[in-house]
């Protein structure tokens, strides 16, 4: 039983929350833009590709999966700032499923994430790959895929969460490795065996890969690595789990 | 008609009792007050009957509906102002109201319409464009009133809705809820722990370590202790006590740094006490029977002195 004025309002809350903390507003416009241009600078000369993209074009799907990955998981920073500020029990009285409040949150994180990675597709013309309408639709999708999964992932971690304090420490624990396993910086083939095995299950890896399918189909070393059907099932998969698994811990949770 | 029927509640944390077999019920159009201190089990009560939260064993009904059961309609019939400020500081006063319509399911129209004249029953009609974090403490529980009436509920829950208010404040926003209650007819259940406060209810319930002690109007408390309260410091208060009890057959109790003794003409009493006591009296008051004095004449201690004990309710 969902109630969609109640769904409307808590998106729309976000959305306006989002645009009036500028920092924020800042640092998600920013931070991307910094990883291009200096890390992305900085290796190009160091790393030698045989055909195919060079090293900037390689990390822009990268950069646009960290883009998701920090905007998802901090736009669920707001279950705990809400815990932490009260307003959660203003959500929580009203006379509305755990389930609605739930999809609010998923569809405000999403969407977010979704419009700070469309931003960046602004950029792949000017580090010169070429991108067409079919494209760009193609992004949408897998960048709605993608953050969804993120969301929901962060969304069933916030809400065992009650203090801001706790939603640093595990993320950090989390967002980080899983960033730097995701593929983003360099192919996962390269990583050792050992460590391996965590980029197979962290969901960014198969989202950034489907991002490469999109943006760099020009093969090389540096290409996806994965059929894109497997990195579709596999996002998909998560986030149907992630969500059903956020909605249980929310209703329990009271 | 009962608005609130609480029947043999039992909630435990760990193996602390917070609320310990509570009955009481609540009629339409009255205001109830639960009164006690901190870790009482007031607020554990607030929050079984608005169900965010279980408990272990009895019964809880609000107009009529089962608190676990039913609790979505529960929770559309009543109105609720937290301990804590529950807006969201970004938002403007408009915006916050907003929100609450649409999670109670108004139309767009409707909402206007409620946030419009509630605006101004609260005098906040020229700040609904203000961001809530310039707002001041008491500006805030002004509009939290207001969101809570937004939906017209059948029951308005305070759980402590001057908490941290300066006195001024605080008396103004009693004003305003005994205001808004003469106009709507609102059933009111709130929890505070000042004496004063209580006095605005038709009943209370005097809770202490998760019990009810007493449940009465104010004015039947405190003709319970048929009565002036003297309080006397003397140089030694045993001795004094023992005096008292020889020469005037009264008992006195110990309370803080003193001694209470219950009289029925305080003023006529006094001149005795210096009259008679051989022990050193060093300062002598008197207060007219208050609820002050019915708490500590049930529990034997201050409202104020009665630490919260490990019951305390944990944060959500």
């Amino acid at each position: 039983m969902l109630s969609y004025k109640a769904i409307y309002v808590i998106v729309l809350r976000e959305f306006k929350r989002f645009f009036r903390q500028k920092g924020r507003l800042i640092t998600t416009i920013a931070r991307p833009l910094i990883w291009l241009i200096i890390v992305g600078s900085g290796f190009v000369h160091l790393i030698d590709v045989e055909s195919g993209a060079n090293y900037i074009q390689f990390i822009l799907p990268g950069i646009i999966g960290m883009t998701i990955l920090f905007t998802s998981v901090f736009s669920t920073i707001s279950v705990v700032w809400d815990r932490e500020f009260g307003f959660l029990r203003e959500m929580l009285v009203a006379p509305v499923s755990r389930v609605t409040i739930v999809i609010g949150k998923l569809i405000s994180g999403t969407a977010l994430s979704v419009f700070q990675g469309a931003l960046l597709l602004v950029v792949a013309p000017i580090v010169g790959l070429e991108i067409g309408v079919a494209d760009i639709l193609l992004m949408l999708f897998f960048m709605t895929l993608v953050a969804l999964a993120i969301t929901s992932l962060g969304l069933f971690v916030a809400s065992f969460l009650t203090s801001l304090e706790g939603f640093n420490v595990i993320m950090n624990f989390i967002v980080l490795p899983m960033f730097f396993l995701s593929g983003a910086l360099y192919p996962v083939d390269n990583l050792p065996e050992a460590i391996k095995f965590l980029s197979f299950i962290n969901p960014l890896c198969y989202g950034v890969d489907a991002f490469k399918h999109v943006l760099l189909p020009g093969g090389g070393n540096l290409s996806a690595e994965l059929p894109l059907y497997v990195d579709i099932f596999f996002v998909l998969t998560f986030s149907i789990v992630m969500t059903f698994l956020s909605a249980l811990v929310f209703e329990k949770r009271k | 008609m009962n608005v609130i029927e609480v029947e043999q509640l039992v909630k435990s944390y760990n193996s602390v009792k917070a609320v310990d077999g509570v009955t009481f019920n609540v009629t339409e159009g009255e205001t109830f007050g639960f009164l006690g201190p901190n870790g009482a089990g007031k607020t554990s009560t607030i929050n079984i009957l608005c169900t965010l939260l279980g408990f272990d064993s009895g019964n809880a009904q609000v107009n009529g509906y089962d608190c676990v059961k039913e609790s979505l309609k529960v929770r559309s019939s009543i109105g609720l102002v937290f301990q804590e400020v529950t807006l969201d500081n970004e938002l403007t006063a408009h915006e916050n109201l907003k929100f609450h319509c649409y999670m109670y399911n108004m139309s767009k129209r409707l909402a206007n319409e409620r946030i419009d004249e509630i605006l101004e029953v609260v005098g906040l009609e020229d700040k609904r464009s203000t961001a809530v974090k310039k707002f001041s403490g008491g500006m805030k529980r002004r509009l939290e009133i207001a969101r809570g009436l937004l939906h017209r509920p059948k029951v308005l829950f305070l759980d402590e809705p001057t908490l941290g208010l300066d006195p001024q404040t605080r008396s103004n926003v009693w004003e305003f809820i005994s205001t808004l209650k003469g106009s709507l007819g609102t059933t009111v259940f709130m929890t505070t722990h000042y004496m004063d406060e209580a006095e605005v209810c038709d009943r209370i319930a005097i809770i202490d370590a998760g019990k009810i002690i007493a449940c009465e109007s104010p004015g039947s408390l405190k003709s319970s202790l048929r009565g002036d309260t003297v309080y006397i410091k003397t140089s030694d208060d045993g001795r004094a006590c023992v005096e008292l009890h020889e020469k005037f057959n009264l008992s006195a109790r110990k309370i803080g740094s003193g001694l209470s003794i219950i009289v029925e003409a305080g003023e006529k009493f006094i001149p005795k006490i210096f009259e008679s006591l051989e022990t050193p009296v060093l300062s002598v008051s008197m207060k007219r029977p208050s609820l002050e004095d019915v708490f500590i004449n049930l529990t034997g201690k201050e409202i104020r002195e009665a630490q919260p004990a490990a019951q305390r309710s944990p944060r959500r």
